[in-house]
């Protein structure tokens, strides 16, 4: 090693390592693991603007039928290839079939004409509003999901939130911690010998950051190990292929193992159907079977345990009511929302339906809102999370004095 | 540490802020040269040869291509299949932006007009567009060749001005949708398709202001919002998936008068309006003090002395925002070099991969993998989502995926497990790279 080479390592801080500190191990393990049951929310994105009016199709409708004339999905009657009756107005499509046990033993809500108030129909603006959760107004430096961390943040529990995606998404980002993983298994070391090294170099360092970050990458490994160990991944769950499937198997042994998870997101794409977007069958339907076979299987996975979960789903806008030319939809306006959970009053498809007559159509052409999905959201973080002051979640938004009664 | 730094430790701890990190030969120049001589060379770019970046970007396709060529060249999958174009994954926007990552890490690994880059890294933070919206996956590589580069190093106020005029920000904040409430084609008629130009959009306005110039408590109002607004209206883009040129469409400009803070700007002003709004905010002492502060937490610590911003925005004000007196002004301060600013900034993403591979020698042609790991660690090159760009402060980059993310990162690079990049890497330099003190600068 030449002299600067020598220099360069001692004098970018390197040397220090050369002073042999001692070996600090730092356990919080042997405080031992109290078990804990709280409330968990899961939020499910659909990222692209799902076609909530093929999604729970309002049959009773009739304008439904002369608006898509090659798309709808016929009334339900016997026989396979029909909507299924929810209740007598409405009709899930015929590939969410799996949520409809759900929906009899009233563990799953649908609320229909929802979503957010503004008017883009620009999926980068709109995903920003629905997650910044103040529709309008970009210049919101968290996201919601965040700010609620922020008020049950207490001690430095590294798993409170977690976000399964590749990166950390803008609902979560924010002062409150919250770690993005793609799963369990891809959170180690690559090189394990290097364990004790590391933790003894960060255990010893003045530097009140980096420290921090140290003992929380530990503790995060440490869970995680033993979550590998204790609930090894199994293989015929019934979660649907691909990363939507893997990522709330994942959210499913985070919850499972008591690791003191709060808030948990992933996010499920391909909703954006401008071309051949399908009826029964086709490109939609895929992405419909997708996410019902999900949360099933999410909903079988963690049995009882659904008592203390609630998972959400929000998509950024609906699509337009009518078909194009194109045998698809077009960026709309409100949308669906399916709540799941074993304390919800389900079994009911909730809102207020706008119609579909060409008159009432929100700028001539999409569904008409009537639900805020900050009405729905703000009732579950207040009946299910116990949160108490909603005016910091969404600022500037006062929710409905009337609940909708989503929660038991 | 309170110990006056031995001119060792100077010339790293300069080095750590005015380049990517420093290598051993760098060193040795500094050492030989001098500090302020080597700040000088670094201040002039133009005059520094740079074969070895050169070299390296020659090979990407798409980062000398106008935006009309892009589109062109690189549709939207759709439109690709509907021409039916190849829709190889080299074909697609994706692709344009990961050429852009691509060159960015690039410069930052090898140029040797380190300041530059790092100018260039600071502004494009600064006045951050987000790439993955849509027209501005064609437009970013544009914004950065043609916007920020020229003046990275020149006067804000022309920076400024080029960013405002630019399609990628026009798009990014949707000045090109904003139109006068009362103008000619916002009447209404009763069977126009419902489209998204509908009136005045405050977006470009409101960051303009608080992010870009006075920053949020420079002293401006909701009213100033709506002024400033007004006064940009017209300045819009021809066709963002078409042809992506800067327009100044009078039809949809508001031709009255506007007042912004408190100046009077007359009716009939046309595009001088937004000339105007430019001059007055890039004057305005409020945004000499916030350049300076972001400047001074870039090149010191998070927590900006107050004497050197101070200081600095005092250089701003007299030097009419010249971008090279101001890092002379930091540069020179006894703040700088002051034993409290040693490792006091945690090196954020792109810092610590370009300081990593800097230090060991390493060789990389800037692969899907390794720009991975920049995501990872929450450093998604040209993809920060919001205005703000991705904060300066080190608390943002030690989430326990962050950290594990660069950890692993050393581990593969000293292993040679990326692929594309090599590098002989001994054992107490792996060692010396996963410590908590390489992860500062």
């Amino acid at each position: 090693m030449d002299f600067s080479r020598r220099l360069f390592l001692k004098t970018t801080g390197f040397g220090l390592l050369a002073l042999g500190l001692p070996p600090s191990f730092l356990v919080r393990a042997a405080e031992g693991e109290t078990a804990k049951r709280g409330k968990i929310l899961v939020v499910v994105f659909q990222r692209g603007g799902m076609d909530g009016l093929n999604a729970v199709i309002p049959f009773k409708d009739r304008a439904y039928y002369s608006l898509r004339p090659t798309i709808a999905v016929t009334e339900p009657s016997s026989g396979e290839e029909r909507a299924i009756d929810l209740d007598g107005f409405y009709g899930l499509h015929p590939a969410l079939a799996p949520l409809k046990p759900l929906f009899d033993k009233s563990h799953l809500a649908i609320i229909h004409a929802a979503g957010s108030p503004d008017n883009t129909r620009s999926h980068f603006d709109a995903q920003d509003y629905m997650e910044l959760g103040t529709p309008g107004i970009k210049s919101t430096p968290d996201g919601w999901l965040n700010r609620v961390l922020l008020q049950t943040s207490n001690d430095r529990n590294p798993f409170q939130a977690v976000a399964l995606t590749q990166r950390l998404p803008r609902i979560l980002a924010g002062k409150a911690p919250a770690v993005t993983m793609t799963s369990i298994e891809e959170f180690r070391l690559r090189d394990s010998f290097l364990a004790p090294t590391l933790q003894r170099f960060y255990a010893n360092v003045n530097d009140p950051i980096l420290r921090q970050g140290g003992d929380n990458l530990f503790e995060a490994m440490r869970v995680l190990s033993t979550v590998e160990a204790t609930l090894p991944p199994v293989a015929a769950d019934g979660y649907p292929i691909g990363r939507f499937g893997d990522s709330l198997k994942q959210i499913s042994r985070l919850v499972k193992a008591n690791v003191g998870l709060e808030i948990a997101f992933t996010e499920i794409e391909g909703w954006d159907t401008h071309v051949n977007e399908g009826g029964t069958k086709g490109q939609m339907a895929n992405r419909l079977k997708d996410l019902a076979e999900g949360l099933t299987a999410f909903y079988r996975d963690l049995g009882d345990r659904m008592e203390d979960v609630v998972l959400l789903t929000l998509s950024e806008f609906g699509r337009t009511a009518r078909e194009n030319g194109n045998r698809g939809t077009d960026h709309g306006h409100a949308n669906v929302m399916f709540v799941m959970g074993g304390r919800i009053k389900g079994g009911k498809v909730y809102g207020r339906w706008p119609g579909l007559d060409p008159a009432v159509l929100y700028e001539g052409r999409d569904l008409a809102l009537t639900t805020d999905f900050r009405a729905a959201c703000g009732e579950v973080l207040s009946r299910h999370l116990g949160q108490k002051d909603l005016t910091r979640v969404f600022p500037g938004y006062q929710v409905p004095s009337r609940a909708l009664g989503l929660i038991v | 540490m309170n110990a006056p730094l031995t001119e060792e430790q100077k010339i790293i701890h300069f080095l750590n802020r005015v380049t990517f990190g420093p290598t051993p030969a760098e060193i040795d120049r500094v050492k030989n040269g001098g500090i302020f001589p080597y700040l000088e060379e670094q201040l002039h770019p133009e005059k520094i040869p740079d074969p070895a970046a050169e070299e390296k970007l020659a090979q990407l396709k798409t980062v000398r291509l106008s935006s009309r060529e892009l589109l062109e060249l690189y549709p939207p999958p759709k439109q690709a299949k509907s021409r039916g174009m190849d829709i190889s994954p080299m074909q697609t926007p994706r692709f344009v932006i990961f050429e852009l990552q691509q060159a960015k890490l690039l410069r930052t690994v090898y140029s040797r007009r380190q300041l530059y880059e790092l100018m260039v890294d600071f502004w494009t933070n600064h006045f951050n567009v987000f790439a993955g919206k849509g027209a501005d996956r064609w437009l970013v590589t544009s914004y950065d060749r043609d916007t920020i580069r020229p003046h990275a190093l020149g006067r804000f106020r022309d920076l400024l001005l080029a960013t405002a005029r630019s399609p990628a920000m026009l798009f990014y904040l949707d000045n090109w949708l904003s139109v006068s409430p009362d103008a000619v084609m916002n009447r209404f008629r009763p069977n126009a398709k419902p489209g998204p130009r509908q009136g005045l959009n405050e977006n470009y306005a409101r960051e303009l202001m608080e992010l870009h110039t006075l920053g949020v408590d420079g002293g401006y109002t909701q009213k100033d919002v709506m002024e400033v607004a007004r006064c940009f209206t017209g300045w819009t883009i021809r066709r963002p998936r078409g042809e992506p040129e800067f327009l100044f469409n009078a039809r949809m400009h508001d031709p009255r008068e506007k007042v912004v803070l408190g100046a009077r700007i007359p009716a009939g002003g046309g595009t001088q309006d937004g000339m105007k709004v430019i001059d007055l905010l890039s004057r305005h002492p409020s945004t000499a003090r916030f350049i300076a502060t972001k400047l001074v937490r870039r090149f010191v610590s998070d927590d900006p002395p107050v004497s050197l911003v101070t200081q600095v925005a005092k250089v701003f004000r007299e030097s009419d925002g010249d971008i090279k007196e101001l890092l002379r002004a930091i540069v020179e301060s006894p703040e700088f070099f002051s034993p409290e600013a040693v490792q006091a900034k945690v090196k954020k993403p792109l810092e610590f991969i370009a300081s990593s591979l800097r230090s060991v020698g390493a060789e990389t042609n800037a692969s899907p993998a390794l720009l991975r790991y920049l995501v990872r660690m929450g450093e998604p090159l040209f993809l920060a989502q919001p205005p703000t760009g991705f904060p300066d402060v080190g608390s943002t980059w030690v989430s326990p995926d962050m950290l594990l993310a660069r950890i692993n990162f050393v581990t593969d690079l000293s292993n040679n497990r990326i692929p594309g990049t090599r590098a002989n890497v001994d054992k107490e330099t792996t060692f010396a790279m996963v410590a908590p003190e390489f992860q500062r600068r």
